[in-house]
């Protein structure tokens, strides 16, 4: 069966590819991962806060009551030299690279515009394929508009873009106003491809305590839905890579995306729950569905039931609501 | 200062001659006395044996540091580096390093150097070439003190090593290196010694050592032959004999040619040594007048001090000079008469050290000797014997000043001069002191004098240094750097003295004349006199959130009078606000230092500016962009802000300086506690200290320091009275009483109450309180504070609110809190916190740490039996912020009880708390068996009462404090010796608490020999280890308290083996009571623990984990509990007891008290900066260690679990009440 597929120009053995997740922080659980059939990984994030606030800690602890008491003017041996955030995630895609053949994709968070995005540049000497520029912004200026906000995810792209030579794709949410405008619009700007959707932090709130509480869920296969609507819509609309994260667990459901016109399906949550083994599952479980489906490959079914093509383009509009909802088992 | 003085030092780029006999330019570094010694000692050694003690830790930590960074001495390899568990220890190491063939040093001072005695005899008697570096630091006696003078070195004079002293930064590098070779040659041992402080810690730019100057005077062949003598079973001997009286006294003999030889060899080494690096240094050096009629010898950094005098007298015709001793052993009489002019009439001689009940100072007596002896064998140009005298200065790094020289200089002109004086003191007991002219100053007009007032925490110090930095390395200036702390850990005031200058600076004392003063702190100015420091001319620059046309009016009387008397240059800038809108938060450093680049004038502005902004990208460069950006971005907002004030001729400030201790504190809390409170210590007479060391308690309540910023304000509507915040306050500021609501009658107006909550209390009031001028604003009060306000949660019941508003009323409402009467003890439920903690701390408003972890269970112990309790401390932070001067937190109670305090040494505190237990035990035994002999006359009832009373609960101690009264009453009637020697011990016969109370440093390292006799002894001793798992005072050295991947000094590169478990070896033995708290997670545990350790008659040994500034974390951001939580939670520390009162009664001892590990320790490790930084150094150690951290704590958890769910054994036979074996021989 051949599950070949292309994503950000580069050739893929299969569509299933690890999204970024605490599972690439080990070298050792990257390789259980190529070994189980992923066909290229994306890192962990490199975070925009972690850069600035390690540094900040860092600077902060060491300094912490220094120079105040005779007996104790410093209290940490200070070395000549720290490897703050980047150096350390560079040192990993070094040796992941000398230590995998599937493509290495870097990732990089953040939301604003700075001098972390010249991290990209080391990323790519470091010896990354490609980098997911994961963009993460939650606007809470009541005073800044749909337009300053879209400019920034933009602006984002562009200096990391200027900044490298190997595809950058954009992992963004689907919270924007238009959000086909800013797919298009990021195409415009050079994305490679759009990974469809951040799975934002959503605050919880602990009743006894009465405080904020992060709380980070792992998906469930309901939340492909939403990605899967926005594949479909996007597919053959523009000239990036689609990948589709959020809710994948199943082969089914790396079917539903591909059919959707997902050119790769990101798996997270699974692995987590199931470890990294759970790639070779789901890829037999795919191949099995297409043999007996007596698909050739995948290339074959791919945006088969995008908006495009499929039969009743208006299943994924607005007027597809109120049947929705009609149909909905009420009461018990 | 005048413009003429700053053009004089106009910066032009740093271009420095060649010195004689060096073909190529110097290389000119600044740096201080301690890695003078650690950048030579680390070069020439293959084995060094470490431990921390102040002030010689730095130049372990820096050869520590380079080692984990892989850097090679001069051989190519790099040092193995040991840290031991005492200077004994470290000794030892040391002399099996020698006696095996290896180059081996370590580095020491005062106690530590005390310690290494014994070794030290053996190994000048063995003949083992090694240089000790020794940060010459005073010997504890009647108080400890971390400050320079020769006392440690001066004990160790009958040892038989060779003993060169150093005076300056440049001569600790350069003696550094003399001293090895010279060991090398004549295999005496040398100890290389500097004064404490004054030179160890003053930053001064120094010509720098080759690695070509090190091999050019060290003989390799020399190293071959010490190897060669080693022990090894290729070719083996036996040293370390026993021998009797027919061989000892003639093998002793044997050593004497070497002796001989020790003085003539080191002569050579330094004249080899200047024909190689240029700078010509004898064993003893004359400095003064060809034909001087009166000189004085000294040795150490004062005599740069009298160097400097000397040149300035001697310029104005006197005919004066002065010796400087650099050899002192072997002391080479022939050469000290020679180098004396043949005019001399008359020699003061100086000793820093004081050596009671001697005939004379140490090196007064040698001097005497020599001159007998060396007048005798016709040595040296004099005719006659002179006339000599011996005085003692600078003890404890009293300063030394020219004025003092020149008056021991005008003692010697009187026809008797005054012998065995003292200067620098006024010494009105003995009145051996001579007078000075304070006036009298010889500072030369081209150097630029700068004192710096700043805020421990506000990185002043570090910018100074900074920028002795730059001077000293981007102008031809010579640049020094001193910096005074003061006693407290918290809100310390720190002042830097900075000088430049184109010549040597050899001014080893304060600046008391200054060109430029700044104040960093805007209160400063309200307390001390800093304009009385400034030249006429000069500059003062001010920190003040007032502008220019403001703040004239805002000063106090004083300072506007100085600075219109003294025509001074006035400037301000709002440092705080530029600093804040730069992202800086508190660190004005930078800000200040553009300030004064841009006012002294020591460097064009523009250049200096540069110049700062490359030192930034130096020193944060590593820790990130970010920080390098904030503050390249303070520099260029700086001089926007910089404004010139016009000193207005009206003299119409807001009074005077406020008084240091408060006017209602007792007579002398004011006049002499108050002197040294206000820095002006020094102006004390002797007569105004006690003779045996004794201070009264209760002194801190008079110091209000008015630290925080923001104070916890109480909400009475929602606070459900648990008491978590008083417990937790680290400085007892937060309290609580319960009273009767007629108490309320003449309370101030905004004095808050609310109905007592508890049951027990019903129709009572209750009242949080704080000490708003106490408080030093950690916080962790509102972090532990349970309660959120139900319509805006982010509210408790305690909140943070700016403090100055509020502080008169608050200081109105303390008094009225503090007046309202204590609530009766014996109606109190102990063991419950909310009831306990109403019990008055009797310890307070201590110098510790804002947020510091280890008070609050220091508090809770005095609440409990502070009224009966006597504390043996160990060295350490606990000994510093409980007894170092000028106040003192442990307090007394209504009735005048409180905890009796004392510190005897870092290595012996469990055997001195024994010595108290045995001592009482014994005083009240004696006391008993007068008792009953005494039936008669004090009545069988009174007699049976005390004998019989139980004494475990309040009620009993109340009642028996009666009887006891009651017996004194009649025994004060009474004449017999019987009846008179029982009053004396009457009191013994309430039960007395014994505490022995220390750090980790103290408890698994230097003193775990003697904690664990007095353990396995059986007395009822209470023993509190404050765990912060780091020597913290010192710096935070590791300990074998420390775990396993933290990084600390001397385990640069983290811990790679795991903590001790002291609570483990301690309940092997069975009979002690052991138990583990974190009163951050549960108050109420380490209350009950505290009730049940004290109880128990034997034994008991707590081990209190203590959050730490040094564990990197936010501490004055009140986090402490939290990470105590982190800590117990994620399983890195577990709580339990182990009883052995438990096991009597057939149930299992051992109770584990915190529950399965919930999280990850690596989320815990990853919470606090001294594990987190390892990922940052070097991540894949981190990596493992932080596993194997997992590890530790699930097997620790599984082995605890394991202990604590065993049945008990069957049947147990009684346990065996537990008896001492310390009074019985073996």
């Amino acid at each position: 069966m051949d599950l070949s597929t292309t994503y950000l120009g580069l050739k893929l053995r299969t569509p299933l590819v690890p999204s970024a997740s605490p599972l690439s922080e080990e070298v050792d659980t990257v390789k259980q991962m190529e070994d189980a059939g992923a066909s290229a990984v994306v890192l962990y994030s490199l975070f925009e806060e972690q850069l600035r606030q390690d540094s900040a800690e860092l600077a902060f602890t060491l300094e912490h009551g220094t120079e105040s008491f005779a007996e104790a003017l410093s209290y940490f041996p200070e070395p000549s030299e720290f490897r703050l955030g980047p150096e350390e995630y560079l040192e990993h895609i070094r040796k992941l690279k000398a230590a995998v053949r599937i493509p290495v994709i870097a990732s990089l968070n953040g939301s604003s515009v700075g001098g972390w995005t010249s991290y990209a540049k080391a990323i790519q000497q470091a010896g990354a394929d490609a980098l997911e520029l994961n963009i993460y912004y939650i606007p809470t200026d009541t005073s800044i508009t749909s337009a300053q906000v879209e400019q920034v995810y933009l602006d984002i792209l562009k200096a990391v873009k200027q900044s490298v030579e190997i595809p950058v794709a954009v992992k963004l949410s689907p919270f924007f106003t238009n959000f086909a405008n800013m797919a298009r619009r990021l195409d415009d700007a050079g994305a490679d491809g759009l990974v469809l959707f951040n799975r934002f932090y959503q605050p919880d709130i602990d009743l006894e305590a009465l405080e904020i509480k992060p709380n980070i869920l792992l998906s469930t296969p309901m939340a492909m839905r939403v990605p899967l609507r926005w594949i479909a819509l996007l597919y053959g609309k523009l000239g990036t890579s689609l990948a589709a994260t959020s809710g994948i667990h199943r082969a089914s459901d790396a079917l539903k995306m591909l059919m959707a016109g997902a050119d790769v399906t990101m798996l997270c949550s699974a692995l987590i729950r199931h470890g990294p083994r759970q790639i070779g599952v789901i890829e037999r479980d795919l191949v099995a569905w297409l043999e007996e489906h007596e698909y050739e490959s995948v290339a074959q079914l791919k945006g088969s039931l995008s908006q495009q093509n499929c039969p009743e383009p208006s299943a994924f509009e607005r007027a597809q609501y109120m049947k929705a909802i009609s149909q909905l088992p009420i009461g018990n | 200062m005048t413009p003429s003085k700053a053009d004089a030092l106009d910066g032009k780029p740093a271009t420095q001659p060649a010195p004689a006999g060096r073909s190529v330019k110097a290389d000119y570094k600044t740096l201080d006395g301690n890695e003078a010694a650690a950048y030579v000692a680390y070069r020439l050694n293959e084995v060094m044996a470490i431990y921390p003690i102040t002030p010689s830790s730095p130049i372990a930590e820096w050869c520590d540091q380079w080692a984990s960074e892989n850097k090679r001495n001069l051989w190519g390899t790099i040092p193995s580096i040991v840290e031991m568990q005492s200077e004994g220890g470290a000794v030892g190491a040391v002399h099996g390093a020698l006696q095996t063939g290896t180059l081996s040093t370590t580095f020491t001072a005062s106690q530590g150097l005390l310690l290494m005695i014994p070794n030290m005899f053996k190994i000048a008697g063995e003949l083992l070439p090694t240089v000790f570096h020794v940060t010459a630091r005073t010997v504890a006696a009647h108080a400890l003190s971390i400050f320079g003078d020769h006392s440690d070195v001066m004990a160790c004079r009958s040892t038989g090593w060779g003993m060169l002293a150093a005076a300056s930064v440049q001569e600790t590098m350069d003696f550094a290196l003399i001293s090895q070779a010279a060991t090398l040659r004549s295999r005496l041992p040398f100890i290389h010694f500097f004064d404490g402080f004054r030179t160890s810690h003053e930053v001064s730019k120094i010509e720098m050592l080759r690695l070509e100057d090190l091999a050019a005077l060290i003989d390799d062949q020399l190293i071959a032959e010490h190897r060669a003598r080693a022990l090894t079973p290729d070719r083996p001997v036996l040293r370390g004999t026993a021998q009797n009286p027919d061989a000892f006294f003639q093998a002793r003999e044997t050593v004497n040619p070497f002796y001989a030889a020790g003085a003539d060899i080191t002569q050579k080494v330094m004249d080899e040594f200047a024909s190689q690096v240029g700078r010509r240094y004898n064993l003893f050096d004359y400095v003064g007048a060809p034909d001087a009629e009166r000189v004085i010898v000294l040795m150490g950094s004062g005599a740069e001090a009298a160097h400097e005098a000397v040149e300035y007298l001697v310029a104005r015709g006197e005919k004066i000079g002065i010796v400087k001793v650099r050899l002192y052993r072997p002391f080479d009489v022939r050469r000290f008469l020679e180098s004396l002019p043949a005019t001399v009439r008359s020699l003061a001689v100086l000793d820093r050290t004081k050596e009671p009940g001697a005939a004379g100072e140490p090196l007064y007596q040698d001097v005497l000797t020599a001159l007998i002896e060396g007048l005798a064998a016709g040595y040296g140009q004099l005719k006659a014997m002179p006339k000599v005298v011996g005085g003692r200065y600078g003890l404890s790094s009293k300063e030394f000043t020219p004025a003092m020289v020149k008056a021991v200089f005008d003692n010697l002109s009187r026809p008797a001069p005054r012998n065995h004086f003292t200067i620098g003191i006024q010494d009105d007991v003995s009145h051996t002191s001579l007078e000075w002219d304070a006036g009298f100053s010889t500072e030369p007009d081209n150097v630029i004098r700068a004192m710096f007032y700043g805020l421990g925490a506000d990185g002043t110090v570090g910018a100074n240094k900074n920028s002795i930095k730059i001077i000293g390395e981007e102008t031809p200036n010579f640049a020094q750097g001193y910096f005074v702390y003061d006693s407290k850990k918290s809100g310390s005031m720190t002042v830097s003295h900075l000088r430049f200058g184109p010549q040597p600076i050899r001014s080893s004392y304060l600046i008391t004349r200054a060109n430029f003063v700044a104040c960093h702190l805007p209160v400063f100015l309200e307390r001390y006199d800093m304009v009385g420091n400034l030249v006429p001319g000069g500059a003062f620059l001010l920190n003040t959130p007032y502008s220019p046309e403001e703040i004239w009016s805002r000063l106090p009387t004083p300072v506007q009078q100085e600075l219109v008397n003294k025509q001074a240059r006035f400037f301000v800038i709002d440092a705080t606000k530029v600093a804040r809108e730069s992202g800086m938060g508190g660190r004005i450093n930078t800000i200040m230092q553009v300030c004064f680049f841009a006012l002294s004038g020591v460097l064009p502005k523009a250049e200096a500016i540069q110049a700062i902004k490359d030192s930034i990208r130096n020193t944060y460069g590593k820790k990130g962009d970010e920080i390098v950006q904030k503050n390249l971005q303070a520099v260029d907002n700086t001089l926007a802000h910089l404004h010139q004030v016009e000193i207005a001729r009206e003299v119409n400030g807001v009074g005077g300086f406020l008084p240091a201790i408060t006017t209602n504190a007792p007579e002398y809390a004011q006049r002499v506690l108050g002197k040294l409170a206000a820095g002006r210590g020094d102006e004390l007479p002797v007569s105004a200290f006690s003779c045996d060391g004794t201070f009264p308690t209760a002194t801190a309540q008079y110091e209000k320091r008015n630290l925080a910023l923001e104070i916890p304000v109480w909400d009475e509507a929602i606070c459900i009275q648990c008491m978590k915040c008083v417990a937790i306050c680290p400085h007892a500021t937060i309290r609580a009483k319960v009273y009767d609501p007629k108490e309320l009658a003449g309370a101030p107006a905004g004095f808050k109450s609310a109905d007592a909550r508890a049951p027990e209390w019903k129709g009572l009031k209750w009242t949080l309180q704080v000490a708003a001028e106490d408080c030093t604003g950690c916080t962790i009060c509102v972090e532990v504070c349970p309660v959120r306000n139900k319509t805006e949660a982010r509210l408790k019941a305690i909140n943070m609110r700016p403090q100055p508003p509020l502080r008169d009323q608050e200081r109105e409402n303390w008094d009225f809190f503090l007046a309202l009467p204590e609530f009766d003890r014996r109606k109190l439920k102990a063991g419950t916190l909310r009831q306990q903690q109403v019990q008055r701390p009797l310890f307070e408003f201590s110098g510790a740490c804002s947020g510091c972890g280890e008070t609050p269970y220091i508090k809770m112990v005095t609440q409990l039996f502070g009224d009966r309790m006597v504390i043996a401390n160990a060295t350490g932070c606990s000994s510093i912020y409980g007894g170092n001067l000028p106040t003192t937190p442990y307090t007394v109670d209504a009735s005048g009880r409180g905890p009796a305090w004392c510190n005897s040494l870092f290595e012996d505190n469990a055997e001195f708390g024994l010595g108290f237990r045995v001592s009482i035990d014994k005083q009240k035994e004696f006391a008993e068996e007068l008792l009953q002999k005494l039936t008669g006359v004090i009545g069988q009832s009174l007699v049976e009462g005390i004998l019989q009373a139980d004494q475990s609960d309040e009620a009993g101690l109340y009642d028996q404090r009666e009887r006891v009264a009651a017996l004194k009453e009649k025994l004060r009637g009474q004449s017999s010796r019987e009846a008179k020697i029982l009053l004396s011990l009457a009191d013994q016969l309430t039960r007395k608490s014994v505490w022995i109370i220390g750090g980790d440093g103290w408890a698994y390292d230097i003193g775990y020999g003697g904690l664990d006799h007095v353990l396995a002894s059986g007395r009822d001793v209470n023993v509190l280890v404050l765990d912060t798992e780091v020597y913290s005072n010192t710096g935070g050295q590791c300990s074998k308290a420390t775990p396993r991947g933290a990084v600390a000094k001397f385990a640069a590169g983290g811990k790679p083996v795991g903590k001790k478990d002291l609570g483990m070896i301690a309940m092997t033995y069975g009979h002690i009571y052991v138990a583990s708290v974190a009163m951050g997670y549960k108050d109420e545990h380490t209350l009950k623990v505290l009730l049940e350790a004290e109880s128990y008659p034997g034994p008991s040994l707590i081990i209190a984990y203590s959050h730490c500034i040094a564990h990197g974390i936010p501490l004055d951001a009140g986090v402490g509990a939290k990470q105590q939580k982190l800590a117990v939670e994620s399983g890195q520390w577990l709580l339990y007891r182990f009883d052995p009162r438990r096991a009597d009664r057939g149930e299992n001892p051992l109770q584990l008290d915190s529950g399965a590990p919930k999280g990850k320790v690596q989320d815990y490790l990853m919470s606090e900066n001294r594990f987190k930084m390892l990922t940052k150094s070097k991540p894949e150690d981190a990596r493992q260690f932080f596993a194997q951290a997992q590890l530790d704590a699930d097997k620790r958890w599984q082995r605890y679990q394991f202990l604590a769910g065993r049945a008990p054994a069957p049947a147990p036979a009684p346990a065996a009440k537990p008896q001492s074996t310390v009074d019985q021989q073996p």
